[in-house]
């Protein structure tokens, strides 16, 4: 047991500042048993969204010495003793009070993302699908939708500008999934990539990839296989000849 | 979808925090080596390109890949094994039939893309540090849409590498016939460390089988794909790797050429 | 901020949904199909419900894996691990309609994993006697509640194609906990909460009111569930004079992390048991063994070589005893513990790393491998885990009818964890998930045909005011600290009115819960309205005071031990006991306790056991007629 400095940023819409507390750590903690501690102990009032406290409902994001973190996944080893830890909210989205944002942004993004469509004449208890051909797209629904990746997502952290064309790396391992799903009966999930979610602002810099706590490989397997779907459609020499000797309709490139 | 209160996608303020960032690990370090590493080997590459001697190694036919193939008029006629139709110009390479695709390939090749758009251009310079720059529009519009022609220069550093084989092949030959030496194996590592990278190119993984929906109704396929995903987990180690492999093949070579050290030969 | 704070916001719906689980958004599906106007209240972010959590699978007698699968068995597996104490028509429903309900999900978008022929795969889990759980690794609830949060989606997305507007009809409010719900002669007519965010109030007006709103975890010091399990489906349903039953069985998870304390608690997937992972005590003895009871004799292997055997050849082998009910594993644990035998920090171990290869670990328990690295510094494909029991679901609940999910407040359904009576005295791993589909889709379903014949609700100024004084009054208190307060009621719970029990120790339980009673009353919040932990820590304790008492007065009453309800000074079941249910009601204030004689199972139920087996739990008034369907002769006699 020992006891540390935790600065935790405490604020509204209307401003607010980092404040310092010195804090009881036990063995084994995590950044969010000290700020429970926080709340029990000296600030009862500190706003502070969680549930599940295992890595498992990603409702906890904030950003921890700078970088984006769930919480609950922080272990307080982590840090040096003697270390003061700064705890501040997500920045990318508004600020409701002290560690909580509003999130509804992804919210707003996801509805706007054509639903899986179930493939006609298939009834219920008949989808036959192997296990190699789900394994794609069973990465990216381990996705807790904790949004750090959008968070840290440098077109919408640095640019608010860029919030009404871009929907941010979830909701492109969403239309990956969607794209890579052995039954989905769409086929234009890539021009909807590429047209209504912007994922032509991606420059790859992989931050997303960086910060995604459930080790998704959201770069190499999401977005690059759906910008290079984007490429097979639009700029790719081979697939043009061959459209143009073979006249080959656009779709029969599902396999 | 949810509801909450009053908000919409780019409606009210964030948290006033006034620190750019809170990071206290050295953020820097990745992007300043970057820079160090990038603009070191295009300053070497850059001066062995237009040096136009000491490529070729006449007795055991050893060809420097940034000469391959060598088409110019000035080209050592053994070295040049596709013609020699290039005019000899002091500021035209030799192989400047290639190295363009190849500059190009790389230039667009999403790990580099990644590396100097975080460390010549900052954005971002480390993640959840700020860009250093005021507007963005990513790779939306011209130049940068550009990035999605990588498919063209994967095709052309696909025939390249195959090229780059048959070099390596050739080069197994003394002035007696067969031979081989430590020359051989540079030039066989280095094609071996271009074909990973090749093959590991994410261009490469689409057509190999993931653009794909049933993996299960092709297996060759997603077998080569399984084997390009392989490789390209560690993309960016084999940009790097061939990176120092081609400076090092290229010196090499040019050193047995000048004559500053003889070729350690095992065989003839 | 104040007048813009007091102003209610104003909303009404046919069908309004309290909880955003697997149940409350499988009957926002199934009352928005319907045609009703529908809104669904959230107490956390839309997808962070308690679901998530869930781990092994969602139960579904398929037959994928085991074609010999069937909803008997399915059924009788039920029965069995609820002590018979089950209401025997909610888990016949529950194990006919489980695989339609499963298969649903794939047509929503689910990727379950897969069979070498391409069906839904299978999983074993305790007391289930074939592979029966539907999963997706070991993150099974999630997959559930992101594909019905989809769905929603996808239908909200239809409305804004027909009319132009997301929220025409179906409307998720996230961030808002409900905290009074209102009636007027029997019958709901809306509810009452406060959006966490702003703090501001709201009060909706809606004829038929589905609870989806988990359990009461949250009350007990080591738990798998988090802050939102404060039993508020429970307590509104006890102040709208509904009744609660079964509220003494309380399920212990056997395998909880022990190490670190932060942790303790935290859930570790029956998962690692049912693919091969064993149970070892200090001495390094496999003590399972030793704790098979007499009911259950027949099915488990007496030896590890048996045991071992069961994972390739499960038709010449018995189940390890590992693999028994939940409640049999979590006191066997604690008896271990109990008797020295523990491991270093006070748990038994779960060892999987010597049994099993670590990529066989990797793929099949991706999160409990990824767990314990990140928060115990424990590789399970090296070493074993330190696990224990801990709180992790009430089988009690809202007394409902069985085919309409109604609760006997008209308009007033239940379905999922606050429902009671589906699971008896104790649930089996895998049937909550699926049990959620089940009745949330009944749930919704008869809440829709309810609104449908009430017509709209509307609601009264003076009652709206009142139930915002309530909910103001913890700012006007000079009383105690709210965490504090819950901190004390969660050692009460965990000291008296844990996994083993006393009459000395429940009747203590209840004269301290009595004492922080006043407290609780009196708490007081600090600070303002807009996103305060405290003041919403506030307002759940009076909920887990309620729910405290309802468990405490009926673990007393129950003298015997029945699945999650174990009596040190009364072992062993007593058939009387298992056709007597515990009422709870509230009576001005108060928590009242009545017992009432569960209805008698029919003949082609009792049918589908072994006259054997049916004679360890019933009186043979009970199971004698079952002997007249089976074998009608020998029946005869074997009658008194």
């Amino acid at each position: 047991m020992s006891t540390r400095t935790f600065r935790v940023w405490r604020g509204d819409d209307e401003g607010g500042e980092l404040a310092d507390f010195d804090v009881e750590v036990n063995e084994g903690e995590v950044v969010l048993d000290v700020i429970h501690r926080i709340q029990a102990e000296q600030a009862p009032d500190l706003a502070v969204r969680w549930n599940c406290k295992a890595g498992k409902c990603g409702s906890c994001s904030a950003e921890v010495n700078g970088m984006p973190r769930l919480m609950c996944m922080t272990r307080m080893n982590l840090f040096d003793e003697g270390e003061t830890v700064t705890v501040t909210p997500l920045r990318t989205f508004p600020v409701i009070r002290d560690l909580v944002t509003d999130v509804s942004f992804n919210y707003e993004k996801a509805r706007q993302m054509p639903a899986f469509a179930p493939p006609e004449g298939v009834a219920p208890g008949e989808y036959r699908m192997q296990q190699v051909d789900v394994e794609r797209s069973q990465e990216f629904r381990k996705c807790i939708e904790c949004f750090l990746c959008q968070n840290t997502c440098h077109v919408v952290r640095d640019h608010e500008e860029n919030k009404p064309p871009f929907s941010g790396p979830r909701l492109f391992i969403r239309a990956a999934e969607l794209a890579m799903h052995p039954l989905d009966a769409r086929t234009d999930r890539r021009e909807t990539a590429q047209d209504e979610q912007g994922l032509g602002y991606c420059n790859i810099t992989k931050c997303c990839t960086e910060v995604c706590p459930e080790h998704i490989h959201i770069t190499d397997n999401g977005i690059i296989p759906m910008k290079e779907r984007v490429a097979g459609d639009r700029y790719d020499p081979l697939v043009w000849l061959g459209r143009k000797i073979f006249r080959k309709d656009k779709k029969s490139e599902q396999a | 979808m949810t509801t909450t209160d009053d908000t919409s996608v780019s409606a009210p303020p964030r948290a006033a925090i006034a620190a750019r960032t809170f990071r206290t690990d050295n953020w820097m370090r990745l992007p300043v080596l970057t820079v160090i590493g990038l603009t070191a080997w295009v300053a070497y590459a850059t001066f062995r390109v237009f040096y136009q001697g000491d490529y070729w190694v006449a007795d055991y036919h050893y060809l420097t890949p940034f000469y391959s193939p060598c088409v110019s008029e000035g080209c050592v006629p053994e070295s040049a094994h596709f013609g020699r139709f290039l005019p000899d110009h002091p500021l035209l390479p030799y192989a400047a039939l290639s190295l363009p695709f190849l500059l190009v390939f790389r230039l667009t090749c999403y790990y580099y893309r990644k590396a100097y758009y975080r460390s010549f251009w900052l954005s971002p310079p480390a993640c959840a540090v700020p860009d250093g720059h005021a507007k963005y529009t990513g790779e939306t519009r011209f130049p940068l849409i550009g990035q999605n022609l990588h498919r063209y220069f994967f095709y052309a550093a696909f025939l390249i590498s195959v090229i780059n084989t048959y070099d390596a092949i050739l080069a197994f030959h003394s002035p007696e016939g067969f031979g081989f030496g430590l020359g051989n194996l540079v030039l066989l590592a280095n094609v071996v460390f271009l074909w990973c990278y090749t093959f590991g190119c994410h261009s490469c993984r689409h057509i190999m089988g993931g653009r794909l929906r049933h993996f299960s109704k092709h297996p060759v396929r997603y077998r080569l794909w399984t084997i390009s995903s392989t490789l390209n987990n560690r993309h960016m180690m084999w940009a790097w790797i061939t990176l120092a492999s081609l400076a090092l093949t290229d010196f090499y070579v040019m050193a047995v050429a000048a004559g500053w050290f003889p070729d350690l030969r095992f065989i003839n | 901020m104040s007048e813009t704070a007091n102003e209610v916001e104003r909303l009404s719906c046919d069908v309004l949904i309290i909880g955003a689980g697997g149940a409350g958004l499988r009957a926002a599906v199934e009352a928005r199909l319907a045609g009703k106007r529908v809104i669904v209240i959230s107490k956390s972010l839309f997808g962070k419900a308690h679901t998530v959590m869930a781990e092994g699978g969602a139960a579904a007698a398929m037959g994928n894996v085991n074609s010999r699968d069937n909803w008997q068995v399915h059924f009788r597996d039920t029965l069995r691990g609820g002590k018979f104490l089950n209401n025997y028509r909610m888990a016949e429903l529950h194990a006919k309609e489980a695989p339609e309900r499963v298969w649903e999900l794939e047509t929503y978008g689910a990727l379950f994993d897969r069979t070498p022929e391409g069906k839904i795969s299978q999983r074993n889990f305790g007391g289930h006697e074939y592979p029966r759980l539907a999963h997706v690794g070991d993150r099974t609830g999630l997959e559930l509640i992101r594909t019905l949060q989809q769905k929603l989606v996808s239908l909200q997305q239809d409305d804004a194609a027909e009319t132009g507007e997301f929220e025409e009809r179906l409307r998720v409010i996230d961030e808002t906990t409900i905290t009074e719900l209102f009636t007027s002669d029997g019958a709901v007519r809306g509810a009452f909460g406060y959006r966490r965010n702003t703090g501001r109030f709201l009060a909706i007006a809606a004829p038929a009111i589905v609870l989806a709103t988990g359990g009461i975890g949250r009350s007990f010091k080591v738990t798998s569930n988090s802050w939102e399990y404060t039993g508020d489906g429970h307590a509104l349903a006890l102040r709208a004079g509904a009744s609660l039953i079964n509220m003494e069985f309380i399920q212990f998870h056997p395998t909880g992390m022990v190490w670190p304390p932060s942790v303790r608690g935290i859930l570790v997937t029956e998962s690692v048991r049912g693919d091969g992972g064993i149970l070892k005590n200090s001495e390094g003895k496999r003590f399972m063994f030793d704790y098979v009871p007499e009911v259950f004799k027949g099915q488990y292997a007496d030896s590890p070589e048996e045991a071992d055997g069961w994972y390739t050849d499960p038709d010449h082998n018995r189940r390890p005893p590992e693999l028994l009910p939940r409640d049999e594993v979590a006191r066997a644990i604690n008896s271990e513990v109990k008797s020295g035998r523990g491991s270093e920090h006070g748990g038994v171990y779960l060892d999987i790393a010597s049994r099993r290869d670590a990529e066989y670990i990797i793929k099949k328990l991706p999160s409990m491998h990824h767990q314990f690295k990140e928060l115990a510094d424990v590789d399970i494909t090296s070493e074993p885990m330190e696990v224990g029991p801990t709180c992790h679901y009430v089988m009690g609940g809202v007394e409902v009818d069985a085919d309409t999910a109604a609760s006997s407040v008209a308009g007033l359904f239940a379905a999922g964890e606050v429902s009671g009576g589906m699971h008896g005295s104790n649930r089996l791993g895998g049937n909550s998930l699926s049990d959620l589909l089940v009745f949330g889709k009944r749930a919704g379903e008869h809440a829709a045909a309810h609104a449908e014949r009430s017509g709209p609700a509307e609601l009264g100024e003076d009652e709206i005011a009142s139930a915002a004084a309530t909910a103001l009054r913890p700012f006007e208190g000079e009383g105690e600290n709210p965490y504090e307060l819950q901190a004390a009621l969660q050692a009460v719970n965990g000291r008296l009115v844990g996994i083993i029990r006393r009459a000395s120790e429940l009747e203590e339980a209840l004269v301290e819960l009595e004492a922080l009673r006043p407290r609780v009353a009196n708490v007081a919040a600090t600070g303002g309205r807009a996103y305060n932990p405290g003041w919403h820590l506030a307002l759940d304790l009076r909920n887990m005071m309620l729910c405290s008492m309802a468990t405490a007065k009926a673990a007393l009453e129950r003298d015997e031990s029945r699945g999650g309800h174990t009596r040190e000074d009364a072992p062993g079941m007593d058939p009387q006991w298992r056709k007597t249910i515990l009422v709870s009601t509230l009576e001005d204030g108060e928590v009242r306790l009545r017992r009432q004689t569960a209805a008698p199972m029919p003949d082609e139920i009792l049918a589908l056991f072994e006259t054997s087996e049916l004679a360890k739990y019933m009186t043979p008034e009970e199971y004698q007629s079952a002997d007249r369907a089976e074998a009608p002769e020998a029946g005869q006699e074997d009658a008194e």
